[in-house]
């Protein structure tokens, strides 16, 4: 990983519908939030598009801190994009 | 002070119990939750994903605020992953305190808050081997996850 990319993580059925687990892509031009972050992945293609669609059921955590459509995304950045959790 | 611990194998609530109490002569009581896996709507089986890293990063997190708000003598957080059925241990919480009202209160706390604060998911699996993730339930209160897009009120207890 070098220092402009952003390691992405996937989880439960997100990681199904994406189709992978975690990928490391460079922090793409524009995107300063989760939130662009977020609008940038679903143009990434149909998976992306069917697992993001809906951000009522898509909770995020950066740098393994729960976050929000508003925190801030930096290069070098952990992004994990998940479900409501159901442990317990 | 918080023993904090992500683990596929079963526990054992016992040996648990005897090494939140050695060596601590002030405990007047300890609080204890299991959660078991139930055999629902035909499950067969459970599987428990979670995020290496993160999740003992909230637990940790979760003990410490109620080491903060209880006068605890110790705490114990411990939750399974894997494949679990039902009849299984799938959770453990213990609070040790000098009195029985902060040992029942903090388990309370500990045990909602690890439910919508730290990142596990379930999937079910039933008798036709159908699979399906567990939705968590709206407004279940305490997440402090923040959604991506509206839902209802924030939690009660971020306001």
């Amino acid at each position: 990983m070098r220092g402009s990319d952003l390691h992405l993580l996937y989880f439960a059925w997100l990681r199904e519908r994406v189709g992978k687990a975690e990928e490391v892509i460079t922090l793409p031009e524009g995107v300063g939030t989760v939130g662009d972050l977020l609008a940038w992945l679903r143009g990434r293609g149909p998976g992306y598009a069917a697992a993001l669609a809906n951000a009522r059921t898509v909770r995020c955590a950066v740098n393994q801190d729960f976050a929000g459509p508003e925190t801030p995304v930096r290069a070098g950045d952990e992004v994990a994009f998940f479900p409501p959790v159901t442990g317990g | 002070m918080a023993t904090v611990r992500v683990q596929a194998e079963p526990f054992d609530v016992g040996a648990e119990m005897a090494a939140l109490t050695a060596g601590r002569t002030g405990i007047g009581g300890i609080g204890c939750f299991v959660g078991v896996v139930r055999a629902t709507g035909g499950i067969t089986a459970m599987t428990l994903e979670h995020y290496p890293g993160m999740t003992e990063r909230a637990l940790a997190g979760i003990a410490e605020q109620a080491e903060q708000r209880w006068d605890l003598l110790g705490c114990t957080l411990i939750h399974r992953i894997g494949r679990l059925t039902p009849g299984e241990g799938i959770v453990l919480v213990l609070a040790a305190s000098g009195h029985r009202q902060a040992a029942l209160e903090a388990t309370t706390f500990l045990i909602d808050w690890l439910k919508t604060g730290a990142p596990f998911w379930k999937k079910e699996r039933f008798a036709d081997g159908k699979e399906a993730w567990v939705e968590a339930k709206e407004g279940e209160g305490l997440c402090p996850s923040t959604p991506l897009g509206p839902v209802g009120p924030r939690p009660l207890y971020f306001r």
